[in-house]
């Protein structure tokens, strides 16, 4: 039974620091060859402060700082049972190694498909600069496959 | 793609594609790390077994980066204004992933030249993966 009291539960604030290694070691997951996201002085010669990050990378950055996850846990989530249905990225301002972003998820819809077998968790996250600055916003969307099951899972 | 050439941008126009390598386990062990995205079913084949998807598979989000790299290879990082797309089928280990985009509509947003551009990954069997769609500014 889909549980939409969640709707409008916020994360609360958390900072993340962009790191070079990090950045270069995406780099090389991805396959990325460009020498702007790897090598430093490359990428201040073309005008950055430092390695700018790949276009998808804020979600990484929100990722490991569990924000996108912790709402498994408040529901009950197995995360075996979660897939990725959407993502959307709008981007303000340009982000550097070096930058301390601070993430901010809210949960700003829930709802089901397929008669209940998918549930859907929409989560809006702004991401803010050390200055304050608001350099991008991120929306994904969250499946969860069987969610009667999902909870037994879990429990 | 220099800025004088992204403004000559027109519909139909295609930016070149990009076709990945086969993706391995190793690759899914590497965007883990490198992701933060730490979720077993991409990495440990026993969970994945267990929680009923036979085999682990490739984050959405990999592919999304492909898509990325698709994009950064034609313009200049700081030209895109919005990027998005839906997951619609999963990507498989053993699956080659080539993106691709179109620009589908030309406009003007609070006074600036805009593009809008439809991105797809598909693999080499013809799934499509990804549907998306980035706006990249032209100025």
């Amino acid at each position: 039974m889909i549980d939409t009291s969640l709707i409008g539960w916020k994360s609360g604030p958390t900072t993340v620091e962009v790191e070079k290694g990090r950045l270069r070691f995406f780099a090389k997951a991805i396959g990325e060859t460009n020498p702007i996201y790897i090598d430093e002085s490359v990428a201040q010669a073309a005008g950055y402060r430092s390695l700018p990050i790949p276009p998808t990378f804020l979600f990484c950055m929100e990722v490991e700082n569990a924000s996108a996850y912790r709402f498994l846990d408040v529901a009950g989530i197995n995360i075996g049972r979660i897939l990725h249905g959407e993502q959307s990225f709008r981007y303000h301002h340009t982000v550097c190694a070096g930058d301390h972003i601070t993430f901010e998820t809210t949960i700003s819809d829930i709802y089901s498909r397929k008669g209940g077998a998918l549930e859907f968790f929409v989560q809006d996250i702004t991401a803010t600069n050390q200055d304050g600055v608001l350099v991008g916003e991120l929306r994904n969307v969250v499946v969860v496959r069987d969610p009667a099951h999902a909870e037994e899972a879990s429990r | 793609m220099n800025a004088r050439s992204l403004a000559a941008l027109n519909v139909g126009d295609r930016i070149p594609s990009l076709t990945t390598e086969p993706i391995t386990r190793l690759t899914l062990a590497l965007y883990a790390g490198a992701s933060g995205d730490h979720n077993p079913i991409h990495v440990d084949s026993d969970f994945a077994r267990a929680a009923g998807v036979g085999d682990v598979f490739a984050h959405g989000m990999l592919s999304m980066a492909y898509l990325g790299r698709l994009l950064t290879n034609a313009l200049p990082q700081e030209a895109i204004r919005e990027f998005s797309v839906r997951f619609v089928a999963i990507t498989h280990v053993g699956d080659a992933v080539t993106c691709e985009g179109v620009v589908t509509e030309k406009f003007e947003r609070a006074g600036e030249p805009c593009a809008r551009m439809q991105l797809t990954a598909t693999t080499q069997r013809g799934v499509v993966t990804l549907r998306g769609e980035a706006i990249v500014a032209l100025a």
